[in-house]
């Protein structure tokens, strides 16, 4: 029974993976074609609760400061305070599943965040460390 | 000028000034006695405003601030009330179109042109919140009610009470303020 379980949630969850995991398969090449390397979930994970000095003498900020570390949860954001849902595709299926949403978010929040815009390395690196939660 | 023809004047003068009065307010009325009503206030109905501005909060009528105002809020959106909003060009001017042409000042309707009642000439306010009007209307609303309300949190979310508010309807009766419910003063 308990195998059954865990086979039915598996299949449930194959299909938001699997959308999320085509579009991101597809921003990874392009990131590569763009000059990254491999890339790294764990560089990820780390980048993600890094923080960054605010030149205008607001706190450090990290991505966790909104998303907080564990991507499961929901988030908050730490100066408007709007409720944010889970950034994994695993518990949120409408997660990275479009591109240029992606690209988006990536562009307001390198800037928001660490004052300047993302390379194609670090932002593979992001992708695969949600990837993996 | 006679007694007669000066208590006409006097007489008119006062009805002229009881007719502004009541156009403030309840003009539908005297709307009807002068023609087409106006309407009140015009849905937001722009396909890239909703998706873009009405995914991060309320998609806020353009009849509800002027021009000037949402020209700023459209320039700034690398820093918009404290988060970065920035879009690709060409959304950013589809967008910024749409805000100006439908925005108080520039259509005809009746909360448009309250909106822009003691506006300043020489500061553009960028929150509604702030706009003489809207202060006017929620300011016998207490502190624990709305913004320290957990359910709430901020006067920006109208439609967090106002249950009618992405119709572009912000009659008081359909007021329902979460853990408080009905609102009328």
């Amino acid at each position: 029974m308990k195998t059954h379980l865990i086979a039915l949630t598996l299949l449930a969850l194959t299909p938001a993976i699997s959308m999320a995991g085509n579009v991101v398969d597809e921003r990874l090449q392009t990131y590569q074609n763009e000059g990254a390397k491999t890339f790294d979930g764990t560089a990820g994970k780390t980048m993600w609760t890094k923080e960054f000095a605010q030149a205008d003498g607001s706190k450090p900020r990290a991505c966790s400061s909104c998303h907080t570390s564990d991507i499961r949860q929901p988030g908050k954001h730490i100066k408007t305070g709007k409720p944010i849902e889970a950034m994994s595709p695993a518990i949120n299926p409408e997660r990275l599943t479009d591109a240029a949403k992606i690209e988006k978010w990536f562009g307001r929040n390198c800037k928001w965040t660490m004052g300047r815009e993302c390379s194609a390395q670090e932002k593979g690196d992001f992708l695969s460390f949600m990837m993996s939660q | 000028m006679n007694i007669k023809s000066r208590t006409v004047l006097l007489v008119s003068l006062a009805l002229a000034s009881t007719g502004t009065a009541m156009a403030d307010d309840d003009s539908y009325f005297l709307q009807q006695w002068k023609g087409t009503p106006k309407s009140y206030l015009s849905k937001a109905d722009d396909k890239k405003y909703l998706n873009e501005c009405g995914a991060c909060h309320f998609a806020y009528q353009p009849g509800l601030l002027p021009a000037a105002s949402w020209e700023q809020v459209m320039a700034n959106l690398s820093d918009h009330f404290g988060e970065n909003a920035e879009l690709p060009a060409a959304e950013v001017k589809s967008i910024r179109n749409y805000l100006l042409n439908n925005a108080a000042g520039r259509v005809s309707a009746r909360l448009p042109e309250k909106m822009l009642q003691g506006s300043n000439a020489k500061t553009t306010v960028i929150r509604i919140t702030e706009t003489p009007y809207f202060k006017r209307k929620h300011d016998e609303i207490p502190l624990r009610v709305v913004k320290n309300n957990p359910k709430i949190g901020s006067f920006s979310r109208c439609d967090a009470c106002h249950t009618r508010a992405a119709d572009a309807s912000f009659d008081e009766h359909e007021v329902n303020i979460p853990g408080y419910g009905r609102w009328e003063d």
